[in-house]
């Protein structure tokens, strides 16, 4: 007699082990530090906090080392910790324009006022493999000959901007040309915080904040493959990299029973102000319009591609011809977020025998029924 | 498990959830948008389903989770230890034992009584979805109770095929108002949502939508006069059990071809079987 299939219970901790095992490698090798993940991994850990939504580099290094260096799923379990978390506060704004500097370059300008800074790029740097870290001994200074990594040598004030006092020096550089009207006003007309999407569903349409909170923690290839698609002309913004900054800010919190605000830490964060083309209407003259991009760490393609997508969908906003992927709010928001796509595109693997048996017998009894019109046919012709 | 709160989520969640359930009851068939929690496992594997749950559990409840119908399938396993794991609670494989059954793609073959809860895993809540995909649209639609479209789609299949070719997911109207997907059960099972004594709740976590169809509601199958609702029917019986009743799975069962009918059931499958060998006995 047949026996259905059981077991379910055994091959799941079968293939747990499995996967431990995957995991740790050959026993030769010392397991990985969560301090080697922080110090050699950066931009990984960057991408696993930003998109986890969670700034903490010792728990993003610890689900890249428990994913075995799968950067979806270590986000997706960043997130799913994250998710248990007690909401205690809500800081006050980032003032991004106290950054204390890491990184900081305009693509509009040749010079601003704090200069031009490189800090730590891979831009400029030559796509060679350098086989030397194949074997690299402990201890060795990271000096690269190659003559690639000069930041100081290219722009000699960044030495001296470092210093706290020369912090105001970094003012954003759309600043100075929104006080001309050239550009629009970056305080746009929402001042009261938006909800967060944590809490309460996104309901289309959606506002701004809203849309800046979804893709902040969105995919990096979606973000950036939509991007791209907005430079190739499905939802033309004329793009301009007004400024990209990467450094440190303070969080500042006010609790409402304290009724004064506290400095709790710094986090480092990757802002990203496009310029966009604007032609006017009858009503408003030509200018130029803002797409904004922020995410945690040194995380620069995240923030522009974020930026592009920001402006693309502000679209109807300046009357632009409307119809492309990344115009769409809807359709932009509503897969953005790598941890809700894997999950649907993973549940394929989930057995599906009843819905498969359903269309299997609908199937069936279609193709029989035609089989049988058309022998009555052929009878009824003979 | 201390790291975590009795049922994963915390209680303020929880809450948030609750207020949610309590507006899909009174809306019977109505989507109601909630503040779906990541959960740790992979949203389109029931964790709508699963934050539902979470959220009406408590410690004297005994849990039932099936998927396709059996007790034993990975996922269905997996649920269940979950909830072993943050709840410490009971849990069993028997229908009639259960206070709250969580499902994928199945009703039980035995009948729910007063006072149990089932739970469904919801994909995709909206059932209008496939016809047009913007939410702000669709949201018109149900307002207006604008549903010829589903109708015709209906119609289509008609003329096209000589039937309705939607063999599961299949759209039913709750209490005579909103047109509702009963999630991807085959429509063998929608019979059994009319009327039924039971509380059914719907979660659908990735799209962060709960819906629900209080006890003893009507739920009709959208049909024709012409061409009335219709359900699977089998010329073959269980293999097992010899139940000519229940949902069949076709099993294949050597490179031939050869092929087996096994009530999909698990429980139902098992307790007959049990039942006719203690009479053969």
């Amino acid at each position: 007699m047949y026996v259905a299939v059981k077991g379910g219970e055994q091959a799941i901790l079968a293939a747990h082990k499995r996967l431990a095992e995957k995991r740790r490698g050959t026993l030769d090798e010392k397991p990985l530090t969560i301090k080697q993940i922080r110090q050699q991994l950066p931009y990984a850990v960057d991408r696993v906090m930003i998109e986890g939504s969670l700034y903490d580099p010792q728990l993003a290094a610890l689900s890249i080392k428990q994913a075995a260096g799968d950067l979806i799923e270590a986000i997706f379990l960043l997130r799913a910790f994250r998710t248990t978390l007690e909401r205690f506060c809500d800081s006050q704004p980032l003032d991004t324009g106290k950054m204390r500097i890491e990184r900081r370059i305009s693509a509009a300008f040749k010079d601003v006022p704090g200069g031009q800074v490189l800090g730590p790029t891979f831009d400029y740097t030559h796509r060679l493999l350098d086989f030397s870290l194949l074997d690299e001994e402990e201890g060795a200074d990271n000096d690269n000959d190659s003559g690639d990594f000069e930041p100081e040598k290219i722009n000699s004030e960044i030495l001296k901007t470092e210093k706290e006092d020369d912090v105001e020096d970094f003012t954003h550089v759309l600043k100075n040309m929104s006080a001309e009207g050239l550009v629009e006003n970056h305080v746009s007309e929402q001042q009261q915080p938006s909800s967060d999407i944590t809490q309460q569903p996104m309901q289309f349409p959606v506002d701004r904040s809203t849309r800046l909170q979804a893709l902040a923690r969105g995919d990096e290839g979606f973000l950036l493959a939509l991007g791209y698609s907005t430079q190739r002309g499905y939802g033309r913004t004329h793009p301009f990299a007004g400024e990209i900054r990467i450094g440190q800010v303070d969080l500042v919190i006010e609790p409402e029973e304290l009724g004064f605000q506290i400095d709790i830490g710094e986090i480092t964060l990757s802002e990203c102000e496009m310029i966009n083309q604007f032609k006017g209407t009858k009503k408003i003259k030509p200018m130029f319009t803002r797409g904004y991009g922020l995410a945690f760490g040194h995380s620069e393609r995240k923030a522009m591609s974020m930026a592009l997508i920001d402006r693309a969908l502000r679209g109807k906003e300046f009357n632009e011809d409307f119809g492309s992927p990344a115009q769409d709010e809807e359709f932009v928001l509503s897969h953005v977020d790598s941890v809700e796509s894997v999950g649907f595109v993973s549940h394929l693997k989930l057995p599906h025998y009843v819905d498969f048996q359903s269309e299997l017998e609908l199937i069936r009894k279609i193709r029989k029924e035609q089989d049988e019109s058309t022998e009555a046919n052929v009878e009824s012709a003979a | 498990m201390n790291e975590y709160n009795f049922g994963y989520l915390d209680e303020h969640t929880k809450r948030i959830i609750r207020r949610s359930l309590l507006k899909a009851v009174s809306i019977p068939g109505y989507q109601v948008p909630f503040p779906g929690r990541e959960m740790p496992m992979p949203y389109g594997w029931g964790t709508g389903g699963i934050q539902v749950t979470a959220s009406v559990i408590g410690h004297n409840d005994c849990l039932k989770v099936i998927d396709q119908g059996a007790d034993d399938t990975t996922n269905a396993v997996s649920i269940r230890n979950f909830f072993k794991r943050v709840c410490g609670i009971k849990t069993t494989e028997k229908t009639s034992e259960a206070s709250i059954i969580q499902t994928r793609h199945r009703i039980p073959e035995t009948a729910l009584r007063a006072g149990q809860i089932l739970v469904y895993q919801v994909p995709i809540p909206e059932p209008l979805r496939f016809i047009e995909p913007r939410e702000t649209e669709t949201r018109t639609m149900h307002a207006m109770q604008e549903y010829g479209v589903m109708h015709l789609k209906l119609y289509e299949d008609i003329a096209q095929f000589g039937h309705i070719s939607t063999a599961y997911a299949y759209p039913v109207r709750v209490n005579g108002r909103y047109i509702m997907d009963p999630s991807p059960i085959p429509k063998f099972d929608n019979p059994k949502m009319h009327q039924m004594p039971a509380l059914q709740l719907f979660g659908a976590g990735r799209e962060k939508r709960i819906y629900a169809v209080p006890p003893y509601t009507d739920v009709v199958s959208l049909d024709f006069e012409d061409h009335p609702f219709e359900i699977q029917q089998w010329d073959e019986s269980c293999a097992l059990c010899g139940s000519e009743v229940s949902f069949l799975d076709e099993m294949i069962t050597d490179n031939e071809g050869s092929r087996l009918y096994l009530c999909s059931d698990s429980e139902y499958c098992a307790t007959r079987t049990e039942i006719m060998q203690e009479g053969a006995a």
